[in-house]
């Protein structure tokens, strides 16, 4: 369980998160949506440890995250995948190179263990057969997809991605949407997505956090969405026609 | 940020840089990489320079050496001087300031604005000493063999220049560039390559480093590590050769 109480966290005299608490489970996509500026990329990289919170505490599995010495984040940093919004890959890197990073770094296995499993983690994400790809030869979806590989190439307990439908068609967007639920799910993992994109809360959000000005203004499942009367989430969420029309046939139908 | 403030960050970022790195196989393999990143590949500048500089100097030590009573072996004598204790050392450091200096800060910050160093730390590495040590000791092993062989070239260049433009004879430069040899100057001259050559990589990581935003800022961070390695080179120098020639 990924357990958030009370997060503060400002930058000079903005304060970017006002006290923000909620829970994570195993086997569930959570979604953090909001606005720009609304605080969700700062909240994300509070709960990595890549902004450390003025306030309030990160329980990994009870143990408080931003109370710990560095040496003994990086031991629960080994519990954790990351996708980029830019999916971060290593330039001078092949596919298989960059997959096989964090195992080269922290696991004590052969090579021949090392191939076997990153061979099958690029199959998990259908990219068999590109090891030896560089990144500038991929295209944006392929790069989102290795990206997934390297997360959960080391069987993180822990995965947060931030905006992991960004640039991508929206095809290829419900690709890797669905390809990050089946893995959750599949590895019982805590996974946490900062998105904008409303197909990704209509498709996976199991849990959706919504966010204004630096506070949870909402929390729900995917369903909840549908009937909730909060007009900040209505706004935000219905902004598109199209969306104002699949709750009003949701609504009617229920 | 102010300039105490970034030197206070510069020196605790060589306290991170200074840690056991986390695999040593990774470090090893990083190694190599870099020594020929930035060692083998400045190799070509490097005699380059170190033999037309070694030309120049001897052709106006010549060109100024006009009175029947200075003998002419001091042509050799000056270049070989010059050469190891300046222009090799010196004037090959901020040359790669230039060269290595703005490549470092360009692709460590990079790796700051798309994520790249981010992922690294998310994985629990400590991304300056994985991405700083390698270069660090790659420089500090390579850089003295191509100070070294620039003054070889230098002297080399010098007497070229002799024979091409016939101002003064192979045997009076071979007479003036065994003339006094002192063991000691190649010694200060390695000494001050080794400390240019630090400055070189931790100055310019550091840069690289501390970048946020998009293309302009990186391009703007190598500039301004060029321009404060080659300041620090000159500084270190004046008191280098204070320290140890004075």
């Amino acid at each position: 369980m990924l357990v958030v109480k009370n997060i503060h966290k400002s930058f000079g005299d903005a304060e970017v998160l006002k006290g923000i608490s909620t829970t994570f489970e195993p086997g569930k996509t959570s979604l953090v949506i909001g606005q720009s500026g609304s605080g969700k990329t700062v909240f994300i990289k509070c709960m990595i440890g890549l902004h450390d919170p003025e306030g309030g505490s990160i329980e990994f599995d009870n143990r408080v995250f931003n109370k710990l010495k560095e040496s003994e984040k990086r031991e629960i940093r080994k519990e954790i995948g990351m996708v980029f919004q830019g999916s971060a890959l290593y330039d001078s890197m092949t596919v298989e190179e960059n997959v096989m990073f964090p195992l080269k770094m922290f696991a004590q296995n052969t090579k021949q263990e090392m191939l076997k499993r990153v061979n099958f983690v690029l199959d998990r994400v259908n990219l068999s057969g590109s090891n030896d790809k560089y990144p500038s030869e991929l295209s944006g979806g392929m790069k989102k997809r290795v990206a997934i590989a390297r997360a959960i190439v080391m069987k993180p307990k822990y995965l947060f991605c931030d905006e992991p439908n960004s640039g991508l068609d929206p095809q290829t967007a419900i690709v890797i949407d669905n390809l990050i639920r089946e893995i959750t799910r599949e590895y019982n993992i805590i996974t946490v997505i900062n998105s904008h994109d409303m197909n990704s809360v209509m498709e996976i959000g199991d849990k959706i956090i919504f966010l204004k000005d630096g506070v949870k203004a909402w929390e729900g499942t995917k369903e909840d969405i549908f009937k909730t009367d909060n007009e900040a989430v209505v706004n935000f969420v219905y902004s598109s026609n199209l969306y104002k029309k699949v709750r009003e046939v949701f609504l009617k139908d229920n | 940020m102010n300039n105490i403030e970034h030197i206070g960050k510069y020196f605790l970022m060589l306290l991170d840089v200074f840690k056991k790195p986390q695999k040593w196989n990774v470090f090893w393999d990083l190694l190599l990489r870099e020594i020929d990143d930035l060692g083998l590949k400045s190799l070509g500048i490097t005699v380059f320079i170190g033999f037309f500089v070694g030309g120049v100097v001897a052709i106006q030590t010549a060109l100024n050496v006009d009175s029947p009573f200075i003998p002419k072996y001091l042509i050799g004598f000056a270049t070989k001087r010059s050469m190891i204790l300046e222009f090799a050392p010196t004037f090959i450091s901020v040359i790669l300031a230039g060269k290595v200096g703005s490549y470092i800060t360009s692709s460590i910050g990079t790796m700051r604005v798309t994520e790249q160093i981010d992922a690294l730390e998310i994985m629990g590495i400590n991304s300056i000493n994985y991405l700083v040590l390698p270069k660090v000791v790659a420089v500090l092993l390579f850089y003295p063999v191509l100070v070294v062989l620039a003054m070889f070239l230098g002297i080399l260049g010098g007497w070229v220049a002799g024979v091409l433009t016939d101002l003064f004879f192979t045997e009076d430069y071979i007479m003036g560039i065994q003339l006094e040899f002192n063991p000691y100057f190649v010694r200060y001259a390695i000494i001050k390559t080794l400390v240019f050559a630090f400055v070189i990589v931790t100055v310019a990581s550091y840069h690289g480093h501390k970048v946020s935003g998009g293309a302009l800022e990186v391009g703007r961070a190598s500039t301004k590590a060029v321009v404060w390695t080659s300041v620090v080179i000159v500084f270190l120098n004046y008191f280098l050769t204070q320290m140890l020639l004075g």
